[in-house]
């Protein structure tokens, strides 16, 4: 693919052919491909960065660029409309060029193929085929997506590429942790920093989307989406499209419910997490319950328990919550969230929960055995809230 | 060949349990859109064969002509790597963690590869090949990484199908670019139904009832465990009705043997023999993790009610450091050492109070 970039010639009828026959017909195309946004206005909730990035479309200025912010917060969106409102679709392949995690970016590739790109002198403009007047500004744009997966050498080959061709080649740099960038790196580049989306700003996005695939959802349903994918855009509008397959599936279909959105965004049951709750000594009466059409047969499966007591009942639920496959990491947060917001327990109490909470996760992450660091948690959640 | 294998259901339709998720399966193998899916779930829960078994929904029956090749992989170092891979005309399995660190590259190659290949044969019912990636848990951040951008570049040609046991080690991006399936460890009562169903089909007669119970107690939902232990006893005792006790495997009885050791005797000399053991058991390749768990469980049924939670304990922080660190026995042995000195001082009755200064 990326081989197109460095043709001097316009793209060749046959070529764009080749192109199209790649793109998925509309209606099998995932949804966060087809809902990318087309221009930065389009991206919703991000205003201050778009308010200066409008600036930079007319102007012929714009600096290097880092853009870095959790994950579906319209970062790669962003950047993207922005070349093609720069430039417009002729002259886009012979200005940009986009490099992914997938693609080999080790130091060699920086040496040569992004060396070699930036610099090129800017090929002259092409005619607009689309009778359109774009600013086309005297400079290329490469864009290192995904960058804090780029080794530091390979970072460190970029600097002075950066610098020796400023003047024909702006770089912009996109990311999850802006603390894997090297200092030199960074430190070239106006930071923008994108923020997870606010929940009015998505709902609003994801009605849109809902409406113009004829989807029918509530309110709730929509409430479900964004407090299973916190903030990530893509993540919800993933579970949407999901959910919708899913219901089109049966003859009729069958309606979406909250309910369905939690089990494919892989949430345990709140009946499930409440009881588990319960047995570690967590007094949950006094919490309200989520969403009522929850199913609840997970929780009546696990019989056993009734004549167990202590460690031995923590032990067993937590074989029945590890048999039912749910994701440890979920169960915590789930946990942690019921613990955090509790009405009654002391501040010391939630304290020492906190204490494990952490712990577990460090653990998990390092790959530990799930079961255990269930138990774990189970255990010493359990010892903090009855001492 | 086994039972389990023999056994198989080899269609959404013949699978016994989880009767609304096949039906799921089923009406999504039959749209045109079928998304990339993430399954997981426990052990012995049966992933493999409701992978295959949609498989077969998708494309018929010819995903069962597997061919098995050795694939070498080169690596930006001119490292040569082997992979197996098992294939059909459909789709092709791979289990990319057997190449450690190095699996990015495997990744990269495979679903470059399989991306820009057609569909060689025309009245397929799918344009697009399946990828299935085995012990996706394992994948390396680098390799994760790899898998963002392609699985929604190549949706055209590709889709990819993750099994995992858990889904805590895995990136958000990918778990957001995937249908999650969460595939639940059988109920007594299906397990049951799958047993008898396996002794007839066996022509083993009936099962009677409490050799079932007990069979399906001890493989804790695990389906393939259970059907092992049914066919292993069968042969032991072809009436079953003596009811012989279960057959564990040699493993098992062995772990269980190091536990009793623990609880007889605490002393430095007792540590050195408890040692022997496990160098034993990691020589045959039984996973530390599995050992720690195995004998952890049997002391905890033996020791007083005080003690069981600082003993889960410490087995939970010693399989973390195992993992993270480069010699399994190391750890084993400390967890060990661990139990045993808690076990003495509760009987000595000191109480020395906080234990992780020891440590
Ligand atoms: N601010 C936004 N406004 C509108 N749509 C958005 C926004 N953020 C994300 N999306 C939707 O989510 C999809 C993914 O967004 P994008 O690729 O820009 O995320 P990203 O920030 O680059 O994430 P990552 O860090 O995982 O690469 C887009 O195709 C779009 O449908
Ligand atoms: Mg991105």
């Amino acid at each position: 693919m990326a081989a197109n970039f460095f043709q001097a010639r316009a793209p060749t009828k046959k070529k764009q052919a080749k192109d199209k026959e790649s793109v998925p017909s509309p209606s099998l195309q995932p949804w966060v491909e087809k809902y990318r946004p087309e221009t930065i206005d389009d991206v919703s909730s991000q205003g201050h960065i778009v308010s200066v990035l409008q600036k930079t479309l007319t102007s012929t200025n714009l600096p290097h660029m880092l853009f870095y912010g959790p994950p579906g917060s319209g970062k790669t969106s962003t950047i993207l409309a922005l070349s093609r409102q720069l430039f417009g679709p002729d002259n886009f392949r012979a200005r940009v060029l986009e490099l992914n995690a997938s693609d080999e970016r080790g130091i060699s590739i920086v040496r040569e193929k992004i060396k070699n790109f930036a610099r090129q002198t800017p090929r002259a403009e092409a005619i607009a085929s689309d009778g359109k007047k774009y600013p086309c500004p005297p400079y290329k744009i490469i864009i290192l997506d995904e960058a804090d997966s780029m080794t530091q050498d390979a970072q460190g080959a970029l600097r002075r590429i950066m610098e020796n061709y400023a003047r024909i080649t702006r770089f912009c740099l996109v990311c999850n942790y802006v603390t894997r960038i090297i200092e030199p790196l960074a430190s070239r580049c106006s930071k923008f920093r994108f923020k997870p989306l606010d929940s009015s700003s998505a709902r609003d996005r994801l009605e849109h989307i809902a409406a113009a695939e004829q989807v029918p959802v509530n309110r709730a349903v929509i409430s479900a989406l964004i407090s299973t994918s916190s903030g990530d855009l893509r993540r919800a509008i993933t579970y949407l499209q999901s959910a919708a397959r899913l219901s089109s599936a049966t003859e009729p279909p069958t309606p979406i419910l909250p309910g369905d959105i939690q089990e494919i965004a892989g949430v345990v049951p709140d009946a499930v997490v409440r009881k588990f709750a319960q047995t570690l000594g967590v007094d949950v009466s006094l919490i309200a319950s989520g969403d009522g059409d929850v199913e609840m047969d997970d929780v009546t499966s696990s019989t056993t328990t009734t004549a167990l007591r202590g460690f031995d009942l923590i032990r067993e639920t937590v074989r029945s919550l590890v048999r039912e496959g749910y994701s440890a990491s979920r169960i915590l947060i789930q946990l942690h969230d019921i613990i955090v917001e509790h009405p009654t327990l002391t501040g010391r109490q939630k304290s020492g929960c906190a204490l494990i909470m952490a712990e577990a996760d460090k653990a998990l992450c390092d790959g530990a055995d799930e079961e255990l660091w269930i138990l774990e948690v189970a255990l010493r959640v359990h010892k903090a809230v009855t001492s | 060949m086994l039972w389990v294998d023999d056994y198989r259901p080899k269609t959404l339709d013949e699978l016994h349990y989880h009767v609304h998720l096949s039906q799921r399966l089923k009406s999504l193998a039959a749209s045109g859109d079928f998304p990339h899916m993430l399954f997981y779930g426990p052990s012995g829960a049966g992933k493999k064969t409701r992978i295959a078994a949609t498989l077969n929904e998708l494309f018929g029956s010819g995903v069962e002509k597997l061919k098995i090749d050795q694939r070498v992989f080169l690596t930006p170092s001119r490292k040569k790597l082997d992979v197996n891979v098992v294939q059909s005309n459909y789709h092709i399995e791979l289990t990319p963690s057997e190449v450690g660190n190095y699996d990015r590259v495997v990744i990269q190659e495979i679903l470059k590869e399989i991306a820009q290949t057609q569909q060689v044969d025309v009245s397929a019912r799918h344009r697009f090949k399946v990828v299935i990636i085995n012990e996706a848990d394992s994948l390396s951040r680098d390799a994760q990484a790899a898998l963002r951008r392609t699985m929604e570049k190549y949706m055209t040609n590709l889709r990819i199908i993750l099994c995992v046991n858990s889904t805590s080690r895995l990136i958000a991006p990918i778990k957001s670019r995937c249908l999650l399936i969460r595939v639940a460890a059988p109920s007594q009562g299906d397990m049951l139904t799958v047993l008898n169903h396996v002794a007839k089909r066996a022509g083993a007669g009936s099962l009677p009832e409490d050799v079932a119970d007990e069979i399906i107690t001890d493989a804790n939902g695990n389906m393939r465990k259970a059907i092992l232990v049914f066919e292993a006893m069968k042969m032991q005792s072809p009436d079953l009705s003596s009811s012989p006790p279960i057959a564990k495997p040699d493993w098992e009885t062995y772990c269980y043997k190091v536990a009793d050791m623990i609880i007889q005797e605490q002393t430095p000399q007792r540590v050195m023999e408890v040692r022997a053991k496990l160098y034993e058991l990691l020589s045959h390749c039984i996973p530390a993790t599995i050992v720690l768990k195995t004998i952890a469980d049997r002391v905890v049924q033996k020791v007083d009610e005080s003690l069981k939670a600082d003993i889960m304990h410490w087995a939970a922080i010693y399989e973390n450091r195992m993992r993270l660190g480069n010699k399994k026995i190391y750890h084993l042995e400390a967890w060990v050492v661990k139990v045993m000195s808690l076990y003495k001082q509760f009987f000595l009755g000191i109480e020395l109070g906080d234990f992780d200064d020891l440590i």
